[in-house]
């Protein structure tokens, strides 16, 4: 690989858009190709083209066998993110966590005294209100979102949000009658039953978890679920 | 926006943002990459690890099995051999064949940061 091939997949991600590289493993060639360069590519060649998108929209690298030889499309996607509504106890472990999983954080809780940088040190903390923090991220296909203040002050907004993004999964804490009472309100702003089940409640994996850390887990568990057995 | 930014660069397991800051510290650098798999394998097609001249190592292309292997193959690619594709699984009996306890077969390409 060059170097200069290397800063440029590095400014692609640093950017977070989505690109592909080739490498022809018998010349050495290597091409980056970014997404938004795929409808020129369609063009030129549309079979290319549909490899790279199809590799795109599935996460998935893969070899190609071509005329000149077998090429690797590696592909880079922007990183995976979780937003974290609710500065609470069990956000304190699903924040490391999801970074050790590979997933950007962001904690976002207005109350100021809950996201502290002495509770979520290293954690990018918002104290912006939940929907206004998630419209301006831009929450996409590799985004998760996650609800723990129980507050529908705070949840609602947040996951009001969420529905209408493409978040690849949405949970939000809270028991069976919580969460009854938290669709009945989503109704009643106007989301219909198959929009609404794309809420995972009461979040995470059902094994049993009590500690903080253990309702990390299984939440965890179940984005991971979410973002891997999907497609 | 009230937000207070992390240090994402920290990230510990960032396979090419170390090839690019050993390469910039003067360190040869080759970088091997998982190009295909069959079976079980445990590390997924585009899994890297890279290697430096004195044969230090960082990410994986297997639980651990092959890693062996590939930075001996590194160190040669470094030291002027050409880019290769190494195959490694239980049917390859070539000479620096390693095994995969997991029985799946994995093809691995090692190439030179110039």
């Amino acid at each position: 690989m060059k170097s200069e091939t290397l800063e440029a997949v590095l400014k692609v991600r640093a950017e977070k858009r989505a690109a592909v590289l080739l490498t022809n493993m018998l010349s050495g060639d290597e091409r980056l190709i970014e997404a938004a360069d795929l409808a020129s590519l369609q063009a030129t060649d549309a079979d290319l083209a549909e490899q790279i998108a199809s590799a795109l929209r599935s996460d998935k690298s893969r070899t190609l066998e071509t005329d000149d030889g077998p090429v690797f499309l590696n592909v880079f996607n922007p990183a995976l993110r979780m937003i974290i509504v609710g500065a609470v106890h069990i956000a304190q472990p699903l924040a490391r966590m999801a970074d050790l999983a590979g997933y950007a954080v962001t904690v976002v809780d207005p109350r100021r005294s809950f996201a502290s940088v002495e509770r979520f040190p290293g954690v990018s903390l918002s104290s912006e209100w939940p929907d206004d923090a998630l419209a301006d991220f831009g929450l996409d296909a590799r985004t998760a979102v996650v609800t723990l203040t129980h507050d529908p002050k705070l949840d609602d907004p947040a996951l009001e949000v969420a529905l209408k993004s493409d978040a690849f999964y949405i949970g939000s804490l809270g028991s069976n009658r919580t969460h009854a009472s938290r669709l009945e309100r989503l109704s009643e702003s106007g989301f219909d039953d198959q929009t609404m089940a794309r809420i995972h409640g009461p979040v995470g994996l059902n094994i049993g978890a009590k500690s903080p850390a253990e309702i990390a887990v299984s939440i965890l568990g179940q984005v991971t679920e979410a973002l891997r057995k999907a497609s | 926006m009230s937000e207070q930014q992390t240090d994402l660069a920290a990230w510990p397991d960032d396979v090419l943002e170390t090839a690019a800051s050993w390469k910039n510290d003067g360190r040869e650098v080759a970088i091997a990459t998982v190009v295909h798999t069959w079976g079980s394998s445990p590390r997924p097609v585009g899994s890297q690890l890279i290697v430096d001249g004195a044969g230090a190592m960082v990410g994986s292309v297997s639980g651990g099995c092959i890693e062996g292997a590939v930075v001996k193959e590194a160190m040669e690619v470094i030291a002027g051999a050409p880019a290769r594709v190494l195959d490694f699984g239980v049917s390859n009996d070539q000479a620096w064949e390693v095994g995969l306890a997991c029985g799946g077969k994995v093809q691995v390409y090692v190439e030179r940061l110039d």
